[in-house]
């Protein structure tokens, strides 16, 4: 055991952290508008669009996550027109082309967990806001949308967590994220275990805080209290 | 279409062979698994707080560090650490470990970690009247086990196993950093030569959504056959 080294290693894996964290959060935020999308689009009654959405969602779930990235990285650079346009801006970057394909991969994980939620709300809910007379427009933002919310909480943490390991991925395209450094400084000093040791039980501190994050939520919008 | 020809003008045949790589890493890494699940579930669900702990560190840990991060670890500290032990024993030459040993091993860790929650999960659904009721019937535990217990474990963690199997699957395509040659590692060689990633990547994806698809339809059918009678 080469404690030293731990010691020496650690701010500099913390560091990483940070970025490991900004993808992370990045991801999530516009994977969470693309998973209620396609939630929305999944329990809509027009057979193309639902076929549509799950579609979507069947491709981005049964492929691995590194043929995502690295189709959108290696593989969108290869069309002369994409290069002309705006958009090379941010897909000449990896950091945005390891969001992009992060975020595509948990909106589709997303959308599911909403669409299950959606569709196991009691009908009686809906009726009785019909019964007041209120519009369905209102009936979805207020009521389907809050309980779905809650109903999938358990689910969507635990897709919070695979996405935070998901990030790692992002050290295939060149960024240095908590696992890109853990691995430099393996492949300089050949010390494996220590360093994962160290970048590991960042990561599981990470999981756990999120873990109870979600418990906290889950105990404050619980419908018992 | 010609870039996916067999023989030497085209791509095809090697994709062929990756994709039989990617199954039998899959397969063996599930194996490795069950292996695994077969001694950690027991642990998990012992009455010894002591042994609890090792189950619940195995499984906590396994889970919550990135894949990648396992496949680094027994990458750089695979050979070292059965040099080390080879050592012991007086003997002091270079090993190399073969790389789909390493991301078989790697992957089967994880694979293992996930197969013994969906045992544990399977083993505390079952009704707790079967095992008293074996008991008073004066069946020896170990048949108990055998006879009562895993038959109907089985049947309950299919579902979830198939579940287990997707993730084993995708996973290996992260086994393609440490050079073994399956579909992500052939891909890459292919559209660096051909500078056509776009082409090469994609027909992986299609390749993976092909292997999902009918390991789905084969695990379907299983599902069905295990739960004759209910």
């Amino acid at each position: 055991m080469d404690f030293e080294l731990m010691i020496v290693s650690f701010p500099k894996l913390l560091n990483a952290t940070l970025i490991t964290l900004k993808l992370l959060s990045a991801s999530l935020f516009f994977g969470l508008f693309i998973g209620l999308l396609f939630a929305i689009l999944r329990i809509n009654k027009n057979p193309i669009i639902n076929k549509f959405a799950y579609g979507y969602s069947y491709v981005f779930r049964g492929t691995p996550l590194l043929v995502q990235i690295f189709i959108i990285y290696f593989g969108l650079g290869q069309i002369e027109y994409l290069r002309s346009t705006v958009l090379w801006v941010i897909l000449k970057e990896p950091y945005w082309c390891a969001i992009i394909a992060f975020a595509l991969n948990t909106g589709a994980y997303t959308s599911e967990i909403l669409r299950s939620a959606f569709q196991t709300i009691k009908a009686g809910y809906i009726e009785a806001g019909k019964s007041l007379g209120i519009s369905s427009k209102i009936i979805f933002y207020k009521i389907q949308i809050p309980i779905a919310i809650r109903q999938s909480l358990p689910a969507y943490g635990n897709e919070i967590i695979l996405m935070l390991k998901g990030t790692s991925l992002a050290s295939t395209v060149t960024l240095m994220d908590l696992t890109g450094v853990a691995k430099y400084i393996i492949s300089t000093t050949f010390k494996p275990i220590e360093v994962f040791i160290v970048a590991g039980g960042i990561y599981l501190f990470m999981t756990f805080l999120i873990h109870n994050l979600i418990k906290f939520l889950e105990k404050k919008y619980s419908f018992n209290n | 279409m010609e870039i996916l020809a067999f023989g030497k003008t085209g791509w095809g045949d090697e994709l062929f062979y990756a994709t039989l790589m990617t199954l039998a890493v899959s397969i063996t890494a599930m194996l490795i698994g069950f292996v695994f699940a077969l001694i950690f579930t027991p642990l998990k669900l012992s009455k010894s707080k002591f042994l609890n702990l090792i189950g619940n560190c195995y499984t906590t840990v396994i889970r919550g560090v990135p894949e990648l991060l396992v496949i680094y670890l027994f990458f750089f500290g695979g050979s070292g650490a059965i040099m080390y032990v080879a050592s012991i024993f007086g003997y002091y030459e270079y090993i190399e470990i073969n790389a789909f040993i390493t991301g078989a091993f790697a992957i089967g860790i994880i694979s293992g970690a996930y197969s013994t929650e969906v045992f544990r999960g399977a083993i505390q659904s079952i009704d707790k009247g079967q095992f008293e009721a074996s008991k008073v019937l004066g069946i020896k535990k170990h048949i108990q086990f055998y006879k009562v217990v895993f038959p109907q474990m089985l049947r309950l963690a299919i579902p979830n196993l198939s579940n287990v199997w997707q993730i084993t699957l995708k996973d290996t395509s992260l086994i393609s950093v440490t050079g073994l040659v399956e579909i992500m590692r052939q891909s890459y060689i292919a559209a660096g030569s051909t500078r056509d990633p776009l082409f090469f990547y994609s027909f992986a994806a299609i390749l993976y959504l092909i292997l999902t698809f009918l390991s789905m339809k084969l695990i379907n059918k299983l599902e069905i056959k295990y739960s004759r009678g209910y």
